[in-house]
């Protein structure tokens, strides 16, 4: 009696099978290291060269100068824009059409035309006029192009306008925190971490299982005792471990060569790492039962990291995206995961201000299981 | 948790006794297609089942039903005496299944993939051990232990596959064509291997394309767009009034230019049906057909006849037979 009654509990844990579905990963992980390394491979190049090679910062934007005015005033302003260190004076040039072919020809992104009145305009106590072109063709570059610009032009003002001894009556002096040099491996860096873990559980767990699909050895599984949730569970475990080796070791190349600070808890980034893995289980098995070949699987794997990589506010700042897409961005389970972790590393946030990003990300898990769950049941399981 | 056993093993009770399988009314509906239409089964302990039928007649419906991975849309089933709608866990518990792929892992050893499979259903430590030794004996596979299964031929594989499928020592075992694509001799071998477990209590049920493996069987079944159409041992099914209708006979025509011979024969008076087997016609035709008027006429189409002699039905011809019959109201049911 005893033992029937153990055996009924056997079947009635919902887990069964979990272990030997490890065993068993394991050994194909062990046998077939060329997936993981091909899951790992991207994340490392993304490494490499957002921390190495990416400066987003704009410096030394080369510039062309006409300066038709040629005095000592003229001379001046120029100088202030060399010593601003956005521009970088490569040419002078000795006419308009010269100012205009060198923008075109795209040897310089900036020009500058100061006019044969510059300075008699200064003596005359009226209004000098600096013509500055910019390159528009990258938003980034004009961005800042036109920032400078414009603050050395009112500097310039002030400083002609006010008696020599007065100081300047306000001084707004930025102070960036967290990332005082705005490096970009500060940046980059802790947003990596999302799309590497999306990587590592949704990707790999989604082909392990369209795998077995593909091999026909899903069905057979089916026909044992092994529980759905052992199944998954038990695919998803193994790529898990690997996926917080790869998180370790991420953290570890961070703090050392690329020289990233990490403010907050290590631990507490673990911790809230979980539930994002969970909705990344859920993207997996959504795939998973849906894609019926390897290459699917990666296709669609790929409509998932894509959203993850340009609206999760990884590389473009979602508080500048038209609308459409800052609101499609509440939908990307990275947004969320991207403030977690740049919170943690940059800001040094705690639990009291990452707690709604966990919750939501642990409401959308739940959904997504449900909905990949049901959707396996009937597209995998009974067909 | 033990009044819930005790519902569950009164559950168990309420199989009809003595049946391995027992199914009744089994319909299975996909959107407004039935797949299966009110399918009854009874196969007995022991028996060696061999479920017939063309391909996507709905074969592995059934077989996905009594193994409780599809719902049934009616009907009711038991198997090892447990009620599959209750109990699917319980029934999985019990039964080994082989599909007709090869589905082990093919990056896994020999071993590798037993431990497993054994695990799985719960072998453990000395019992597995135990379990994989006898397995691999009866099996023949201890020169192979150490391989990994993709680097196995196929009459090994299905071997693998099989010995996985028993490691637990079920009672019932589903194998869906499990001769599929392995040369004559392993096929030889494997339906050996499936006569000893059946002398030991095991109950098979196997899906096959091969009339020669049907023969072997002791109890047939054929299914035909969702509908059981024969059901017996293979004795039973020849000696159906469809097969041998009265007032006709089988006859063997063994004659050169066998596709024009047939045409020319399908054409006659008297000739019900003909088909074609290897070099000779195989027909059904009326008792008073004359052969020798045959003879003549087939003569004269330049076509002698080398053999003519009265046949038993073959299980080949009466799955022909019942498909002819069946033909005309042979569509799927639907809604």
């Amino acid at each position: 009696m005893v033992s029937a009654i153990k055996e009924k509990m056997k079947q009635a844990n919902p887990f069964r099978g979990f272990r030997s579905i490890v065993y068993k990963e394991v050994l194909h992980i062990r046998r077939d290291f060329m997936t993981v390394f091909f899951a790992m491979f991207i994340p490392t190049v993304q490494m490499i060269v957002l921390g190495f090679g990416i400066d987003t910062n704009i410096r030394q934007v080369d510039t062309v100068v006409f300066d038709e005015n040629g005095k000592k005033e003229s001379r001046e302003l120029i100088d202030r824009l060399r010593n601003s260190d956005t521009f970088r004076i490569r040419e002078y040039v000795h006419s308009d059409a010269e100012l205009n072919d060198a923008i075109v020809g795209g040897r310089a992104k900036v020009g500058v035309k100061i006019p044969y009145d510059y300075s008699r305009q200064l003596l005359d106590r009226s209004t000098a006029q600096v013509l500055v072109l910019i390159d528009g063709s990258d938003s980034s570059v004009a961005g800042q192009a036109i920032n400078v610009a414009t603050s050395i032009g009112f500097e310039e003002s002030l400083r002609r306008a006010l008696p020599l001894r007065y100081a300047i009556p306000v001084e707004v002096r930025p102070k960036l925190l967290f990332n005082p040099d705005s490096r970009s491996p500060n940046f980059f860096l802790p947003g990596l971490v999302a799309v590497l873990l999306l990587f590592f559980t949704a990707f790999l767990t989604a082909l392990a299982i369209v795998r077995e699909k593909e091999r026909g050895t899903l069905e057979q599984l089916f026909v044992t005792p092994v529980r759905p949730l052992g199944l998954l569970l038990g695919k998803l475990v193994p790529y898990f471990v690997i996926g917080v080796m790869g998180l370790s070791g991420l953290l570890f190349f961070m703090r050392t060569v690329f020289q990233v600070p990490i403010a907050g808890h290590v631990l507490l980034l673990y911790a809230l790492a979980m539930p994002y893995l969970f909705v990344n289980l859920s993207i997996g098995l959504l795939i998973s039962s849906r894609a019926r070949t390897q290459p699917e699987a990666m296709q669609l794997s790929m409509m998932v990291i894509l959203p993850t990589i340009f609206f999760s506010g990884y590389i473009f700042p979602r508080e500048t995206m038209p609308l459409p897409f800052y609101i499609f961005s509440f939908f990307v389970p990275g947004t969320y995961f991207v403030n977690i972790s740049r919170g943690i590393i940059l800001r040094g946030a705690g639990i009291e201000h990452l707690w709604h990003d966990g919750v939501v990300l642990l409401v959308m898990g739940v959904l997504l299981l449900l909905a990949a769950a049901k959707r396996f049941q009937k597209k995998v399981i009974a067909t | 948790m033990k009044n819930e056993t005790q519902k569950q093993g009164g559950a168990a009770g309420a199989g009809p006794n003595g049946a391995a399988i027992h199914a009744q009314g089994l319909v299975r509906r996909f959107g407004d297609v039935v797949a299966v239409n009110g399918v009854d089964l009874r196969v007995g302990q022991g028996e060696v089942f061999g479920f017939l039928g063309p391909n996507g007649s709905g074969k592995t419906t059934v077989i996905k039903m009594l193994t409780g991975l599809l719902p049934l849309s009616s009907g009711e089933a038991w198997v090892d005496g447990l009620d599959v709608r209750r109990d699917a866990e319980g029934v999985r518990e019990r039964i080994g299944y082989m599909s007709q792929k090869f589905s082990l892992y093919d990056d896994l050893t020999v071993t590798e993939n037993m431990t497993f499979y054994g695990s799985i259903y719960g072998l453990r430590n000395a019992r597995l051990k135990q379990r994989m030794e006898a397995t691999i004996e009866l099996n023949g596979l201890e020169p192979y232990v150490d391989r990994q299964a993709g680097k196995l031929s196929g009459g090994w594989k299905q071997r693998l596959a099989l010995g996985c499928a028993m490691l637990h020592e079920p009672k019932m075992m589903f194998l869906d064509e499990p001769t599929a694509g392995i040369d004559p001799v392993a096929r030889r071998q494997l339906w050996d291997l499936i006569f000893e477990l059946s002398g030991h209590g095991v109950t098979f049920f196997v899906t096959t394309h091969y009339i020669d493996e049907a023969e072997r069987c002791s109890h047939v079944g054929y299914i035909y767009y969702g509908k059981m159409i024969a059901d017996g041992t293979p004795e039973e099914l020849k000696a159906l009034p469809d097969v041998r209708p009265a007032g006709t006979k089988r006859v063997e025509i063994t004659a050169p230019e066998i596709t024009r011979a047939l045409r020319l024969a399908r054409a006659m008076d008297g000739i019900r049906t003909a088909t074609v087997f290897g070099q000779a016609i195989h027909a059904l035709v009326e008792e008073h057909f004359d052969l020798s008027e045959m003879r003549r006429e087939l003569a004269g189409h330049g076509i002698h006849v080398t053999e003519v002699r009265e046949l038993e039905p073959s299980l080949e011809d009466v799955f022909v037979e019942l498909t002819y019959k069946h033909k005309e109201t042979g569509k799927w049911a639907t809604e």
